[in-house]
């Protein structure tokens, strides 16, 4: 019970926040209650499905094949599977973390995972239509490129940091394991 | 749209598929996923609450005065925390980002702002933290920073 208090501490702060802005300037807190409102609908209707399809990989997806596809022996097929994932247009950045947090679990590698949310967060195919539109083909491009080398040096580094961590206890466990 | 779309298209699918291949594993599929998400449902809202926050506070007027034309490269470290802080969609963030560098702002500010803007989240921190863990959610947005204002400094020599 106590733990479950703990959890709603920082949204009671927001609502704080809110609620001493409101008194300072009912204009902002009002454009800020909108905006809320906004990606509160926008989060209702897409994490539904998402948290589902995490249960859906938890419970069918075996770990050989994870580890086979996207693990550490996985090298550049995986890497590749991985961006190709990351870059479905499949909704905002925090879509992607209980995904990543699954198959990190079903035995994917850390630099893989850290492709699949960079490519989530920074080379999906609409947002570059969007990016192309609006600073030029040479500005995306390059980006694209650089944004990608960048990703696989950060992946690889952190695979190296965590690795030293005994079997993954970096990573917070859900109630149900069972593998 | 499309993105509802293909997320439902394709969860819909793999329940079906699930449904028909066993009840038992569906429910219990069920049961993991609204553990997992009355688990981040704090958060969730958190973040919601940060984001209307930040984008009520610092609308896009205001941060085109902060990264304006003659800032200089203090304006690309600007560009570079504010990117990281907020969270924009890029369907606002890259006509806002267009405009910027119409209206004088450097490429390297343009970039850097870009760049941290999809690559670090601040804002959604505490829900990669309590998902996939502190180490891994500092390095990699740490990292990312770094990251960014490498690409920045490139991008801004180059073109």
């Amino acid at each position: 019970m106590k733990k479950t208090m703990k959890r709603w501490v920082f949204p009671i702060i927001i609502v704080l926040i809110f609620a001493s802005l409101a008194l300072f300037s009912a204009n902002t807190a009002e454009r800020s209650l909108n905006v809320t409102f906004d990606y509160l609908k926008e989060m209702a209707i897409i994490m539904p499905p998402v948290f589902l399809l995490m249960g859906l990989i938890e419970v069918w997806v075996p770990k050989n094949k994870i580890e086979k596809w996207l693990g550490r022996g996985s090298r550049i097929k995986g890497g590749i599977l991985s961006v190709a994932l990351g870059t479905l247009p499949a909704g905002p950045l925090y879509v992607a973390f209980p995904i990543a947090a699954s198959l990190l679990k079903k035995g994917a590698s850390v630099t893989n995972m850290v492709l699949f949310l960079g490519a989530w967060a920074a080379l999906k195919i609409p947002q570059i239509m969007v990016e192309v539109e609006f600073l030029g083909v040479a500005f995306a491009g390059l980006r694209f490129v650089l944004t990608l080398t960048a990703l696989i040096i950060i992946g690889l580094l952190m695979e190296l940091i965590l690795k030293r961590q005994t079997d993954q206890d970096w990573l917070p466990k859900t109630e149900n394991e069972n593998q | 749209m499309t993105t509802y779309i293909i997320i439902y298209g394709l969860v819909g699918a793999a329940l079906t598929a699930s449904v028909i291949k066993s009840k038992e594993k569906t429910k219990k599929a069920f049961k993991i996923a609204f553990k997992a998400f009355m688990k981040s449902l704090p958060s969730l809202l958190a973040i919601l609450g940060i984001v209307g926050l930040i984008l009520g506070v610092l609308p896009p007027e205001t941060i085109e005065s902060m990264v304006g034309a003659e800032a200089g490269f203090t304006a690309t470290i600007v560009a570079a925390i504010l990117g990281a802080v907020t969270l924009i969609p890029s369907l606002i963030a890259f006509p806002l980002a267009g405009s910027l560098l119409r209206s004088g702002a450097t490429v390297m500010t343009i970039s850097a702002f870009v760049t941290t803007l999809v690559m670090v989240g601040f804002v959604t921190a505490p829900m990669e933290i309590k998902i996939l863990g502190k180490k891994f959610t500092v390095l990699r947005n740490v990292l990312g920073f770094i990251a960014a204002l490498v690409i920045a400094f490139v991008m801004g020599m180059i073109l």
